[in-house]
Order: C-alpha cells, then structure tokens, then sequence
C-alpha cells in the first residue's frame, strides 16, 4: 500500500462548532477553515442539535462552548455522545479543575481553553480517529470480515493513508491485514456492510439488569456482569461501556429528576390518592439503589427503564425496557430492579407510572413503549419495548404490528455513517376509554411531561396518541412539541412535523427504525400490559397532540419511527423529547 | 500619499496598544488568520466583538439595575463578556471583567459597580483606539507587519 504523506492529516473533517459568542464563532471557523476542515457554525446549542438530528453522519466531530445561554454545554455534550454518538470537544475561557473535570464526565474527548490556538484544533482528528479505533475493535469481536468495512468506512473522508502512518506502530501492525485490505478495497462500494453489532435489545438489558442485581450494586463490575449473563458473543468491552453509560445516566438522572419531580409529584394523576403518585422523586434519590422506593406504594406501577448505548457501542441499540408490575407492584423489584441499577451507564433512567386515573369500568390498556434507539451508521435498529394490550378492533389508524414497515434488514445503512442517529425514545400508553377521560389523563400527562422535559433529551419523532375512538396523533420533532393543554387543542396542532418525519422516512436511518423492531419485540412483550399509566411525573417536553375524531389515520404524521406503527386505538405514545433522561 | 509612513504609523500605534495591555498575544493570532480569502479578517472580528460586547455590557447594565445584588447573575453576564474579550485579546478590559467577578464573588455591590464603569471606560478606550488603527491601516492599504522585540506583543 502506498503510504501518503505522514504529515498529512485528514482533509475534509467535518467539524461542527458551535459557540453563543459570535466573535469566536468567527475566529474558531476561521481557524478551523486554515487547517483544511470542513466547518459548519451554529451561534445556538438548541440549533445544533437539530443541524445534527438533520443531517445526522455528515459530522465528524463536534466542538461545544460550555457556556452557552440557551443550554448547557454539558447537557449538550451529553446529548450528542448520546444520541449521534460524536466525539465532543469542549471549551471554555474557564480552566478550572472542576469544571474540566466535569467535562470528561459528561464524556467530552477534549477541554480546551479560550484562547484556543491553531495547533490545538489541528489536531482534533486525533478524536475522531481514536473512535474509529474503537468502534473497529469492537467490531472485531463479532465478525471479521466487516471489521474491514467499518474501519475503511469510518475513515471515509478522510486522508487515510495520513491516517495510517499517524498510527500507532503497534495497532498498524494489528491493523495490518485490515489496512492491506483497505488498500486493496479503495475502490470497491462499502454500503453493504452488514454489521453484527452488539444490541441492546430490551432482552439483553434485563439480562444485564438481572445481573447487576444478581451481583449487586455494590459489587458489579463488567466481568461479573458478562460471566452471568453469559451471553456468546457478548465481550467484556461491551458491558464495560454499557455500565458506564447506565452509571452515568442515572445519577444524572437523579440529580435532575429530584428537583423537578419534587413539583411534579405533587400532580396526582390518579383518583386513587396520593399513594398513587407516580412518584419519580422518590425514584430517584442519591441512590440509584433507591429508585424501587418509590415504587412500593404504588398499587400499580410501571416501570420503563431507558437505556441508552455507550457511545463506545456504536452500533448498540437501546431499548426501554418496560416493566409492568402487577397489581402488587411487585414486579417493580423484577428483572429491572432499580436498585441494582446503580451501577448504570448515564443514559438509563427510570419511569414509573402510575395508574392513570380512570374510570373504574373503563378498561385502560396501556401500551407503554418507550423506545430508545440509538444506533451507529450500519445498523439499524432500535430496539422498541411495547406492551400493547392490542385492541384490534380499533385498529383504524394503528393497524397492528403487521404493518410495520420491514426491519432495517432490507434497508442496510450505508456504512460510513459511523455515528449513530439519535436516539428515540418514545412513550407510548394506551387509554381506553372514551376521549373525556382522557382529559383526566391529559392535564397529568402535560404535567409529567413538564416535569421531565428537561430531563428527557431525546429525538422524538412522533407521538402519536390514541384514545379510544380518537386518534391522537403527534409527530414531532424535537423542538416542535408544544405543551398539550387539552384535549381540544389537540385539534389545533400543527403537522409541520411532516416535513421532518418526511426528512426522517427518507433517511436510510429512519427505515432502521421501524417497526420491525416493534414487531419482534411485540412477540415478547404482548404478555405485558401496562396497567396505570400515571405521567404525574414524567415531563415531556411539550407534545403536539392533534385528535382526530374520526379514527382517521394521519398519514404522513406517523412518525417515522413507528412508521405506520399501529397500536390499538388505546396506544397513545407520547415521544420523550429533552430528556433529562439523558441529561 | 505617504504609505510607508502611515504603515509605520500604525506599527507604531499597534506597539503602543501592547506596551500599554490594551491587547495581548491573541490579538496577533487574529490578524495571522487574515489571507487572501478574507483580506479584512481582523478589522471584521473587531468590529463584531465591539458590536457583539456593545449587547453584554447592555445586559451586564440592565442586570444592575433590575436584579439588585444578584451577584450570581451579575457574574454571569460579565463571564459572557470576559469570554467574549478574550477573542480579540483585549487585555485591560478582560482584567476589568475579572476585577467586577470578584467583587460579585465578595458580595460587594460597591466594588461591582465601580468595577462595572471601568469596564465600560476600557471598552469605550479600546474600540477608539482599534479604529483609528484600522483606519490607519486602510489608509496604508496593507496590513501591517510588526516585528516587536520579545516581550508583551506579538511574537512572530
């Protein structure tokens, strides 16, 4: 292979930077501009997540002022390692300790201190570069073969053979064979990568939970932790990161949620009292161990854990597992067992509902899906937790899983798109009964989703809500939820969204979403059911919920990640945006 | 019309601004970036610093007024404005945002508000200055290249 220029380093990376202050904003593009990059500014935290939702794999590598008015620059980071999977530089005219440190918590690759330099940002690749690294030692331990394809797909764009020589000697030299391969394969088309990746399906997380529990919290580590789940194929790296992230999310989790549910529970959505409280506070105190607290008094109580893949996982996926206690709230301390999830990686959280306030003769079937998916450029997938209590006879707008769309399988993503696309994480519960009770419903849902809305950062693409003979659908991007008030003005929403679930159906990556997850996952989980939905203290940031009266499927609003997901006219899913799940 | 004596002019003025801290290093940084595809690169930054530092001395002001002794929010607002100096390596003035945190760090209203003025004077000191460089500079249709002994200034 005819090794390039050792100096060169790679052209064209394709950085984003984004900065409140426009004088560096125009300082940093132009500097970043002189090293040969490729740049794209953005003045607003808020506008660069949705640049990067949009145009998801057309970034390399992000570059995030901490100080930032319209959102933190830890949340943002968090956001972005979470749901694009990019590596993140930070930046600050404060050098403090403390606040460089909370920067490599929040995951960021580098801290850089204003006055940033020429010879700094020159060397950001080195990040970008070292992920691909790990994403291709991951990838080795499942199937060789597309190792090749990985790496040679994840160095796209860039100098690769600069690349190679920069590397390290040893790892060349394990590379070898992979870069004698590259060589020879330049010229040959890499989309067809067909990845085994590791997965986070929601079996697979309650192995890992039941795990950790098994273990302990205390004494969980990665070994242990893959020794029982005993997994083949599962490697040691893959639960590491997959702890961390659970670690991590969770004690964020906590900290956010214990504020803001401290308001929240007070919003009891059920008739039943007080004890019924869907309690996040008490979820989440210092301890992760003492999320199931909560749960105890609760008759009836739902748990959705939320998951999200270690950015180190590119190609895992996330699922939430739902956990539907019984009528005893027993089933809180099953296989998702909040006290051993202290543990976690930073991006599992848990929910508990409550039972939704409903008329005793109204049977409420829920259908609670949360949906968390992240997932790297070549695999699809999301991994979607549903446990509809389908209805098939309301079945107008939300057929049933029959119709959704076919797994990513028959769409592979093109390799190259090496970061994942945001995660989705979706609510989703179904109310029988007629629309009026459902107002009972609403004004608790809206306070759940005010409540967590910041703590749930997640790209939601649709929500959709049915209730009995309506159809409540709601697609929505991230920042295009607005509260729901009531019932009426559902009617009033706006599908402005259809242009963004347009962008997303015709995304190779909004084809992995689809329901192929859901339908495989419907198979496992049709024996759940959800029983109270209590969204007291689950703040969604504002969701646009149009009703339809006539059961009439939207076309075009469903969104994208269910694509034509069909619940039962009870399912009413409500896409966890902002999450201070993930913040 | 004299070009070499009005580069020199602005040499001068340039050597005069770093002896006396108005600038620092990061100022030279600036005017590095300019080349051939943005010839008026460093008179552009300044410009959209002065105009961007204009709004946060704003905000610093309004937040002295409507939030009486919300240090926090004091100091947060003139972190904005430290960030934002440290750009153009406006040295003095940087130092002024420092000095105004502190005081808000000691709770010291009094000292935050004199600290504030000086800021203000250093901005306003500044940005005369800068214009009369650049003009000087657009005159002399080129920029100018300083070779300044080691010390405070650019280092080439």
């Amino acid at each position: 292979m005819a090794l390039a220029d050792a100096t060169a380093f790679p052209y064209g990376l394709r950085v984003l930077v984004v900065d409140d202050d426009p004088t560096w904003l125009k300082i940093l593009e132009k500097m970043l501009r002189k090293c040969s990059y490729d740049v794209t500014t953005c003045g607003l935290a808020s506008i660069a997540l949705q640049i990067l939702r949009e145009r998801r794999n057309k970034f390399d590598i992000v570059i995030s002022d901490v100080n930032m008015p319209d959102m933190d620059g830890f949340k943002l980071l968090e956001l972005i390692g979470l749901e694009m999977d990019l590596p993140v530089i930070m930046m600050s005219i404060d050098g403090e300790t403390s606040r460089v440190m909370k920067g490599v918590q929040h995951g960021a690759c580098d801290y850089l201190l204003k006055p940033v330099r020429m010879k700094e940002l020159r060397n950001i690749w080195q990040h970008v570069y070292r992920k691909k690294m790990h994403e291709v030692k991951e990838i080795e331990g499942n199937d060789s073969c597309d190792d090749l394809q990985i790496f040679r797909n994840g160095v796209e764009g860039f100098d690769e053979r600069g690349l190679f020589m920069r590397a390290d000697s040893d790892t060349m030299r394990k590379r070898k064979d992979m870069d004698k391969d590259h060589a020879d394969q330049d010229s040959s088309d890499g989309a067809t990568v067909k990845k085994a990746r590791v997965v986070w399906s929601v079996d697979l997380h309650q192995k890992f939970v039941n795990a950790v529990n098994q273990i302990g919290f205390d004494k969980v580590g990665p070994k242990k932790i893959l020794d029982l789940m005993n997994i083949p194929g599962l490697t040691r790296e893959n639960v590491a990161s997959h702890l961390q992230k659970y670690r991590l999310y969770l004690s964020r989790l906590q900290k956010q949620n214990e504020e803001r549910i401290m308001g929240a529970a007070r919003q009891d959505f059920s008739h039943k009292g007080p004890s019924d409280n869907l309690n996040l506070r008490s979820s989440f105190q210092e301890q992760p161990g003492n999320l199931s607290n909560g749960f105890q008094h609760s008759s009836q109580k739902i748990q959705a854990q939320i998951n999200i893949p270690d950015p180190h996982l590119d190609d895992t996926k996330t699922s939430v597992p739902l956990k539907v206690p019984d009528k005893n709230g027993t089933s809180v301390s099953d296989a998702v067992d909040p006290q051993n999830m202290t543990s976690a990686s930073p991006l599992s959280g848990v929910f508990s509902f409550e039972r939704m306030p409903v008329n005793q003769d109204r049977k409420l079937s829920e259908t609670m899906i949360l949906e968390c998916q992240s997932w790297s450029g070549s695999v699809p997938p999301k991994q979607f937790m549903q446990y509809p209590k389908h209805n098939h006879e309301r079945c107008d707008l939300l057929g049933d899983y029959s119709c959704l769309p076919k797994p990513d399988l028959e769409h592979p993503i093109a390799p190259g798109h090496l970061y994942a696309p945001p995660p989705v994480i979706s609510m989703s519960c179904s109310v029988e009964g007629d629309v009026r009770d459902f107002s009972d419903v609403k004004p608790d849902l809206l306070g759940c989703m005010k409540s967590l809305s910041p703590a749930l950062t997640c790209t939601v693409e649709s929500v959709s809500a049915q209730l009995s003979d309506s159809v409540v659908t709601s697609t929505n991007s991230d920042q295009k939820f607005s509260s729901v008030e009531g019932l009426s003005s559902i009617k009033d929403c706006d599908f402005d969204q259809e242009r963004n679930q347009a962008t997303l159906l015709t995304s190779e990556e909004a084809s992995i979403i689809c329901g192929t997850d859901l339908t495989c996952l419907h198979d496992e989980l049709s024996g759940y059911q959800l029983q109270g939905v209590s969204f007291g203290n689950i703040g969604l940031s504002s969701i646009d919920l149009f009703q339809c009266n006539d059961a009439m499927a939207l076309p075009g609003l469903h969104n994208n990640w269910y694509d034509d997901v069909e619940f039962s006219s009870e399912t009413m899913e409500f896409p966890l945006l902002d999450g201070g799940l993930f913040a | 019309m004299d070009y070499s004596n009005l580069r020199r002019q602005a040499a001068s003025m340039k050597k005069s601004l770093f002896d006396q801290g108005y600038l620092d290093e990061q100022f030279c940084q600036v005017e590095d970036l300019q080349d051939e595809a943005s010839p008026n690169f460093a008179e552009e930054v300044v410009t959209l610093f002065f105009k961007d530092s204009a709004k946060l001395i704003s905000n610093v002001e309004q937040a002295l007024e409507k939030y009486p002794k919300d240090f926090n929010r004091w100091d947060a607002y003139m972190q904005q404005l430290k960030g934002s100096c440290s750009s153009i390596g406006a040295s003095r003035m940087k130092s002024e945002c420092m000095s105004f945190r502190d005081y808000c760090g000691q709770g010291n209203v009094e000292g935050c508000m004199r600290s504030f003025q000086k800021v203000k004077r250093e901005h306003g000191a500044l940005r005369q200055k800068l214009e009369a460089y650049f003009q000087l500079l657009r005159q002399a249709g080129q920029l100018v290249l300083l070779e300044l002994p080691p010390g405070p200034g650019c280092k080439n």
